[in-house]
């Protein structure tokens, strides 16, 4: 492990490049880079010390609010010695006089070694990654890509379970769900047979389904969790939001039909793992939490390694 | 009365026309030009929107014909566009191609035609067509220009660089 983190890494060409905006631009060996530097680096995860990014400074531009994402790139760098520097309130700076996201870019880029970004405009963070010299990294660009979510869900898919010859579920909201977008596409690298599992109204875009059966990614379609869940690996599941349904009754109907409970999971395979992106609401009892099939708070903590290995690979790479 | 009188003037200046068409050679709408460029075989109907995309619109001093609709073997119906004292760079007519892929282009200069070619879509196309996603930053204040990836030529699918939108049909409503 130690050989792995002294060695220098062989940076793609995509780090070359030295941003990270979209999971489309990431190959598989790509992918398996950042997987293998995060394992590495789990145990400075788990708080063990390091200097690694001592003197280096992160910006966080959160235009919207977060919790995980932006809690764990502070973790991430904080825990390699690095510091971190807040865009804070919009209500106080500069974006409120009017300024631009550009000109914001290039002004906090001049303070720091890299930047995270997450904006409610889609592209925004590749626009940021024209102004910016230093390294960008996408952190949820609107409805558009969040792709350290989905390093990290592929992480905790190779931890937990396995990357070769998966069969997922992805469950919930998957029209407007940017998370289970990016990693359908991601798993299609991996070769995974994919059921989508959802709602008819909130169900996946046509474009995102022809695209990964272009790829000749196995595709089905499924209303009945109950149907999917004895031949699946992994349950992703994902929140299914009240605004989405005008009629409430609709919507406690629908909730309801995606709840999963320990009495749902005595048909499951015995080595069958949850994921969530978190926040939860309904969609997983409490009780699932005791199970052995529960993984979403290991999966929130795996945000934290992934993270680290990019930080690690941009800003060496930028030095 | 009156009303009949115009109805007659109108037969006569008809009559005069097509007299005269007749002496006309065959298909000839528009006189030839000395210098300049002419963009044959454009889609029928497409002449305002190839205008467009050459940032031709609103006041200009250029001396341009355009004719629409005429009779095409090839296209049915096809428009043509003559732009005097100008010869259009590759990479201005190159963008004709996202409405009208079948376009040629002739460049005059004093009365012959001496570069002759058809319209090949680049793999970028910067400032002519808006992303349609509403919520893409390329459509905000900022300071940059509309990007769009050409992935195919035929048919024609762009790409948004910033929101990766996709875009097939009806490109011209989105021209800028």
């Amino acid at each position: 492990m130690e050989a792995l983190l002294s060695q220098k890494p062989k940076f793609p060409s995509m780090f070359m490049k030295r941003h990270v905006l979209s999971m489309r631009e990431f190959s598989r060996e790509e992918i398996d880079s950042v997987l293998d530097l995060a394992a590495s680096l789990e145990p400075y995860a788990r708080g063990k010390k390091s200097d690694m990014m001592a003197g280096r400074i992160l910006a966080l531009l959160f235009f919207e609010p977060s919790t995980r994402t932006r809690m764990s790139f502070e973790t991430a760098m904080k825990r390699l010695g690095g510091s971190v520097i807040n865009l804070g309130p919009a209500e106080g700076s500069s974006i409120s006089k009017g300024e631009s996201l550009a000109d914001t870019v290039r002004v906090v880029a001049g303070y720091s070694d890299a930047l995270v970004i997450r904006h409610p405009k889609e592209g925004s963070a590749r626009l940021a990654s024209q102004f910016s010299p230093v390294p960008v990294i996408n952190a949820g660009d609107g409805a558009g890509h969040h792709p350290t979510q989905t390093l990290l869900d592929l992480y905790t898919i190779k931890k937990e379970s396995r990357l070769e010859n998966l069969s997922i579920a992805l469950v919930g909201d998957l029209k407007y769900g940017r998370t289970v977008h990016s990693l359908a596409y991601a798993l299609s690298l991996y070769g995974a047979d994919i059921t989508l599992v959802s709602p008819p109204g909130l169900r996946m875009p046509e474009p995102i389904k022809s695209d990964l059966s272009r790829k000749g990614t196995p595709l089905r379609e499924a209303s009945d969790l109950g149907e999917v869940v004895n031949n699946v690996d992994v349950l992703y599941m994902t929140r299914i939001q009240r605004e989405r349904f005008p009629d409430p009754v609709e919507y406690k109907k629908v909730a309801s039909s995606y709840r999963i409970t320990p009495d749902f999971l005595s048909r499951a395979r015995k080595n069958l793992i949850i994921m969530h992106p978190l926040p939860r609401v309904d969609e997983i009892s409490p009780s699932v939490d005791q199970t052995a099939h529960a993984r979403y708070f290991q999966q929130s903590f795996y945000g934290v390694p992934v993270r680290m290995a990019l930080l690690k690979m941009l800003i060496e790479t930028g030095a | 009365m009156k009303e009949s009188l115009g109805q007659e003037n109108g037969k006569r200046k008809s009559e005069c026309y097509q007299n005269r068409l007749k002496e006309e050679p065959k298909g000839l709408k528009v006189k030839p030009i000395n210098n300049g460029t002419v963009i044959d075989h454009i889609a029928g109907g497409q002449a305002l929107n190839v205008l467009k995309i050459l940032g031709i619109y609103g006041t200009t001093d250029a001396t341009l014909s355009v004719v629409m609709n005429v009779d095409s073997r090839k296209l049915g119906k096809k428009d043509i566009v003559k732009v005097e004292e100008r010869e259009l760079l590759e990479e201005e007519v190159n963008r004709i191609a996202l409405i009208a892929p079948a376009a040629s282009i002739n460049i005059i200069r004093d009365c012959n035609i001496i570069a002759k070619r058809k319209v090949d879509l680049p793999d970028e196309i910067v400032g002519v067509v808006r992303c349609q996603n509403p919520s893409c930053i390329s459509n905000t204040a900022e300071p940059i220009q509309s990007r769009m990836l050409v992935k195919t030529k035929n048919p024609v699918l762009l790409r948004c660089l910033y929101c990766e939108q996709p875009l097939t049909e009806n490109i011209a409503e989105y021209l800028i």
